[in-house]
């Protein structure tokens, strides 16, 4: 149904650093959703329009003004690590 | 146990204290939670701070309305200004938002009490509660079973008088479920009447805010006092909120009910088949009509839902990185400091869910599910609208089975399966209210499940009020001692 190779890319994709015994598991379980997924395959939708909402909505706009908005501290202060004003993550750039 | 409306009833006439009836209610939920584990935090301090300015209020003869000093529970996926908000993850452990979502907002406003944030599924992503990363919640009529989920806890509060009301959220039957398993009151409004600003996401387009009482008429109180546009959200509705207390008239007189067939098949515990069948014949002694409906694409609803909200999740939840806030697990470079807290910090659901919806929305995949999926909503939309063209609501149970034992659906499928009749509401944005309907032989509570047109939740709640009315149901109450 989903190949290993499949769900190894999908959990990079997905962020997650999943381990042998997890991407197997994950492989059994997804593969049984997707093949009770897959009944929808048997239904006929050439030319139905996709509903990506429950409700019809245009554009929402504001006027583009100053409003309150969170402190900078405020902001950090739920920051796993942070550098003064800033948020700190690994390096991403090597020297 | 006590309605809110009884409570703020109470505290007009000078007949009882804001400030002792809260403290009746954190005192139960001091000697009780450890039983029911429906609360994660219990917030103390700024409910007898809300109390005491609510009996202030009484005193001057100026409450600030139907909701004044009344005990309300909230579900800890509501961010909560300076008080922890964890959406029962460990990725939010420690997580104090800096901000009120609009529902806490108005609920302030409105001068309710908060008695503490209540247990869910992780992210709000399960059935039974049971993916919790804290604790299991206990239904409080059979403590070896679940309250149902993603809302256990706030369910269980009500049922159990830990809250007087309480509001969770309905992505997929996430309130109308746990109402029907603890014999509680759930309603999940048109999609965007309440706003969802503060609300942590799970399925963008599917999430809805919604409350659980003891009765419709708390649920007309809570609905009215927390509806309506909130241009912080979007997507919220810019349409009027009408009186919801004054459209409970007791009369279902000329309503037209409609009962799809579709929901009494293959699957439905029987006891809940005829509770639900004789609940209908009610409605009909009352001088509602009822007929016969079709919603063909029922039967498609639970695999639609399972690509549209997995791939929503996928991406709301990318943004739980170890880099704004929760926790961080360090790595050897940015992606796998990222890759590592992730996967310490969600669960097996959350990541099963993410990596569906990942895999629904990626290159090769798109189409065949997330756009087939999105497709077959427009036809699960298209059976309603067909449907209303001849009925004002559908009657239908709102689960296929009763609450069941802790560790009973252990196979992620099976646990979907119990969302088989609220889920087309929710894809459809359609109001819908589960209202208690009777018991089984064993003593657990069956929930009726209402959908109604869009934005009119008044006709809903005038039909439930009128069947609560002429039943026992929401006069009966669990023991826990």
């Amino acid at each position: 149904m989903i190949s290993r190779q499949d769900v190894e890319h999908v959990a990079r994709l997905s962020r997650l650093a999943l381990n042998d015994a997890e991407l197997e598991r994950m492989r059994e379980q997804l593969s049984g959703i997707l093949a009770y997924i897959d009944k929808l395959r048997a239904l006929d939708t050439a030319g139905v329009e996709p509903t990506s909402h429950a409700v019809p909505l245009v554009n929402v706009m504001r006027d583009d003004a100053n409003r309150p908005c969170l402190s900078q501290d405020e902001a950090l202060a739920n920051a796993p690590d942070r550098s003064g004003e800033f948020f700190r993550v690994p390096r991403i750039i090597e020297d | 146990m006590r309605t809110i409306h009884e409570l703020t009833t109470a505290f007009a006439k000078g007949d009882a204290s804001p400030v002792a009836v809260a403290e009746e209610y954190l005192a139960r939920i001091g000697a009780l939670d450890a039983k029911v584990g429906a609360y994660l935090t219990v917030t103390r301090d700024e409910a007898l701070a809300a109390a005491r300015a609510a009996e202030a209020r009484y005193r001057a003869r100026a409450p600030l309305g139907p909701l004044d000093g009344a005990p309300i529970a909230l579900k800890d996926v509501f961010c909560t200004r300076g008080v922890r908000t964890t959406s029962g993850s460990r990725i939010l452990d420690t997580y104090v938002p800096p901000y009120d979502a609009t529902i806490v907002a108005r609920l302030k406003a409105a001068g309710a009490v908060i008695l503490g944030k209540t247990n869910m599924d992780e992210f709000a992503m399960g059935s039974s509660t049971e993916h919790s990363a804290f604790q299991l919640t206990r239904n409080p009529w059979d403590l070896a079973r679940v309250p149902g989920g993603s809302s256990g806890g706030s369910a269980a509060a009500v049922a159990g008088g830990l809250a007087a009301g309480s509001f969770g959220t309905d992505t997929g039957g996430s309130v109308r479920q746990p109402a029907a398993f603890c014999g509680v009151v759930g309603m999940k409004p048109t999609y965007g009447r309440i706003s969802r600003y503060g609300l942590i996401a799970f399925a963008s387009s599917l999430d809805h805010v919604a409350p659980l009482t003891l009765d419709i008429v708390d649920t007309a109180l809570l609905l009215g006092a927390t509806a309506g546009h909130d241009p912080l959200d979007a997507t919220s509705v810019d349409a009027p909120v009408p009186d919801y207390v004054a459209a409970l008239t007791g009369s279902v007189k000329g309503l037209r009910v409609g009962v799809p067939d579709e929901y009494f098949g293959e699957g439905l515990d029987p006891e809940i088949d005829r509770a639900v069948r004789v609940a209908i014949d009610r409605l009909r002694d009352l001088g509602a009509s009822v007929e016969r409906v079709s919603l063909p694409t029922t039967e498609y609803g639970v695999a639609t839902y399972y690509i549209v909200a997995p791939a929503e999740a996928s991406s709301n939840l990318a943004r739980y990185d170890g880099v704004k806030y929760g926790l961080r697990v360090p790595g050897k470079d940015l992606i796998d400091m990222v890759s590592r807290t992730r996967a310490a910090g969600f669960g097996a659901e959350v990541k099963r869910r993410v990596m569906l919806g990942t895999y629904a929305l990626s290159t090769g995949y798109y189409d065949a599910y997330y756009g087939q999926a999105q497709r077959v909503r427009t036809l699960v939309r298209r059976d309603f609208e067909k449907a209303f063209e001849r009925v004002d609501v559908l009657a239908t149970p709102t689960t296929p089975s009763v609450a069941f034992k802790h560790g009973e659906k252990a196979d992620p499928l099976a646990m979907y399966m119990n969302d088989v009749y609220t889920i087309p509401a929710s894809m459809t944005g359609l109001p819908a209210i589960s209202v208690p309907c009777g018991f089984n032989a064993a003593g657990l509570p069956i929930g009726l499940q209402l959908i109604g047109r869009t934005l009119d939740e008044a006709t809903l709640l005038r039909a439930a009020h009128a069947y609560e009315q002429a039943t026992p149901w929401h006069a009966k109450r669990p023991s826990l001692g």
